[in-house]
């Protein structure tokens, strides 16, 4: 059994599965809209010349989210890379 | 073949190239940014194929019909009314499996759909080889894949579209099968596994090495280190080249305008008309609108290209990301960047941008802020007064200038933010997504045609449109003298200690009061009132109007205080009716407007009070 952690944990390159959001309401929705479902591989590309946002493959796209938003992403490290 | 129109809706996730679809099939311009939300409102167009005639409806972009945004609901109250005859779907091939998410969504609502996967060049690009008669027999509807970019795309719509609407009602038939008493996470799981499992076998990477092009691009342009500097070198760049190809052609433009001023001259006299209407006519209305469009015609022809260049290839996202750090530490939204992005173009344009941002409280901000940064009708008036005062005529020196002086209004557009979040609109910031699309190849023909009708001319007539009025309302202001002192003098005269307070004087005061209707018309407002009685050659003869204004007492520090107070004062009427639409609160407008107009005033008093102690 794979650890736990945030998305925002992720350092550029490392790439994981998405096991749950803690995430409640229309926000929720939209993430799991864009394809952060259990079970989906995310890839962290890279971050913001500021440190936040960073930038995530997930579903064949490429999404930036804050750390407050993918802290409440959780995944498992490790798995094929999107 | 008289019959009534067909209704076709056009849905899609944003960002897929929905809307130059619409228009490749209407032919309706409509402009199209490379950035997800840009279609806020519903567009119409009409368009005919050799079976039928065809209306059109370009729904909001979406990435689902079942979240509660403004745009998801326009687009699902649309598709449940249940006017439209048939949906087209737009895909991007590079992205397939998440828009199927909405395709099945819609599918859900009606079976009569065309699916049209777009940027099918693109996805070659990236090494993707797609299978689309596979996707068709597993779906069970027909779907075609175009690049809506090439002319071709139309004509394969339109046939699709044709044989969808003659033929049998399509019955699909891959929609995940749910209990009814499944809650949304088990709906939401249950698209997106059916969406994956649909591209099994769909969709084939060839190569795996181009996909990573994106990547080592936005590596570069977001990096830690060269992400700002490059943002600035690529603004100071797009200002260079506007600026070095402005001269020569403002120069020609004077000539042009100036000969044409002698012919009507004489025309006039050769008419007999009496000297007031010459005055009016010529002095008036012809000399202010040669000088706006002398002056505001050439760096805008050459700076809206320019821009829409960077907005067609992608690059304006990238902005929103490297920029969101100091806007979420403002407690705003990241896509407020986006907006004063557009602001540059128009600040009217900005505002109506802000409806990309969901919350409430971080619209307000972003609305209120906007005017903040310099549209492009006030970059005339900045770059001539850095050229007159500060560059010594160096192109490259007015061009960092300019440079210099928009990061400033970023700033102080971010402080303003800053100061409102902690007082007036306070609250955490909420959560957003914001797409970063692939990079795509920009459609050089589309961005010439779209930024010189769609921008410049619209600009540029707004622009004319007052002038000339504003121009004979002037000539009468400065030649009816009741007790032999003209209207405009007293009103200077009056606004003087005030203007003398701030740095400047009664007459830029009254310049900027004037040109309320838009903002281009300060400087021959300036120039108009300036000059007085004396004649001037040419429009837009730089050294004539440097010798008058030094004539007229200006300073260094006089020029700064315009600068500044170019930069922050109360927005155009445009932008004042818009924040007014927009917001629907007369409060919240005049706060729009007493803002900046505050941060100014204070900017230059500051200015003058230390050029003052300093003399």
């Amino acid at each position: 059994m794979n650890k736990i952690l945030a998305l925002s944990a992720l350092r550029p390159g490392e790439s994981g599965r998405v096991h749950h959001l803690l995430h409640r309401g229309p926000m929720r929705r939209r993430l799991r809209d864009l394809g952060f479902i259990e079970g989906t591989p995310v890839r962290c590309l890279g971050r913001s010349p500021g440190g936040d946002p960073a930038a995530y493959a997930v579903f064949g796209a490429v999404l930036a989210l804050r750390d407050t938003d993918s802290g409440q992403i959780l995944i498992t490290k490790g798995g094929d890379t999107p | 073949m008289r019959e009534e129109p067909i209704l076709i809706a056009l849905a899609g996730n944003p960002n897929v190239g929905k809307s130059t679809v619409f228009n490749r099939l209407t032919g309706l311009r409509q402009h199209t940014g490379n950035w997800a939300g840009k279609t806020v409102s519903l567009a119409v167009g009409s368009c005919e194929s050799q079976r039928h005639r065809y209306t059109l409806t370009d729904l909001p972009g979406t990435y689902s019909l079942l979240a509660h945004s403004a745009e998801e609901e326009a687009a699902r109250d649309f598709l449940n009314a249940g006017q439209a005859e048939a949906v087209i779907v737009v895909c991007d091939a590079s992205c397939l499996a998440r828009n199927l998410n909405l395709l099945l969504q819609i599918l859900a609502l009606t079976p009569r759909v065309l699916l049209c996967v777009n940027l099918m060049d693109e996805a070659a690009r990236h090494g993707l080889r797609l299978d689309l008669p596979l996707l068709s027999k597993r779906l069970g509807i027909p779907v075609i894949g175009v690049s809506a970019r090439e002319k071709s795309s139309r004509e394969t719509i339109l046939q699709a579209l044709d044989a969808l609407i003659d033929g049998p009602l399509p019955r699909p038939r891959c929609l995940p099968q749910l209990p009814p008493e499944a809650d949304e996470d088990a709906v939401t799981a249950a698209l997106l596994h059916r969406a994956a499992a649909l591209c099994e076998g769909v969709v084939w990477q060839s190569d795996l090495g181009k996909p990573r092009r994106d990547e080592a691009i936005d590596r570069l342009l977001t990096s830690r280190w060269l992400g700002y500097p490059l943002m600035l070198l690529l603004l100071a760049l797009i200002l260079y080249l506007s600026v070095l190809g402005a001269n020569p052609l403002s120069d020609a433009l004077s000539a042009l305008f100036g000969w044409v001023e002698l012919r009507l001259n004489a025309l006039v006299a050769a008419l007999g008309l009496p000297d007031f209407w010459r005055g009016l006519l010529i002095d008036g209305a012809w000399r202010v609108l040669a000088w706006v469009v002398a002056v505001m015609l050439p760096p805008m022809a050459i700076f809206f290209p320019l821009f829409t260049l960077l907005e067609d290839l992608g690059y304006l996202p990238r902005v929103a990301y490297n920029l969101d750090r100091p806007f979420q530490r403002c407690h705003a939204c990241g896509k407020q960047a986006l907006t004063l992005c557009m602001g540059f173009g128009c600040n009217a344009v900005g505002v109506t941008g802000c409806r990309i941002i969901d919350s409430k409280r971080e619209r307000m901000l972003a609305m209120l802020t906007n005017s903040l940064v310099p549209c492009n009708g006030r970059f005339p008036l900045l770059l001539t007064l850095l050229g007159l005062f500060f560059a010594g005529g160096s192109a490259l020196r007015a061009a960092l200038g300019l440079t210099g002086l928009l990061v400033f209004s970023v700033v102080m557009s971010l402080a303003a933010t800053r100061l409102l979040s902690a007082t007036l609109l306070r609250g955490q910031p909420s959560s957003f997504v914001l797409e970063l699309p692939p990079y795509r190849r920009p459609q050089l023909g589309q961005i010439l045609l779209r930024s010189v009708l769609d921008r410049t001319l619209f600009v540029l007539g707004r622009a004319a449109a007052v002038a000339a009025p504003a121009g004979m309302l002037l000539w009468l202001l400065a030649n009816l003298s009741p007790g032999g002192v003209s209207l405009i003098s007293r009103c200077a005269a009056a606004l003087d200690p005030i203007g003398r307070f701030f740095g400047m004087d009664g007459v830029i005061l009254l310049a900027f009061l004037l040109a309320l209707p838009a903002n281009e018309t300060v400087l021959p407002v300036l120039l108009m009132v300036y000059a007085g009685g004396t004649v001037l050659t040419a429009p837009g003869d730089l050294q004539q109007f440097h010798a008058l204004l030094l004539q007229q007492g200006w300073t260094a520090t006089t020029a700064l205080c315009v600068l500044v107070f170019c930069l922050f004062h109360w927005p155009c009427s445009t932008t004042l009716l818009t924040i007014r639409r927009e917001s629907g609160s007369l409060r919240w407008t005049l706060l729009a407007a007493l803002l900046p107009t505050g941060m100014g005033l204070a900017l230059c008093a500051l200015i003058a009070a230390l050029s003052r102690l300093l003399a």
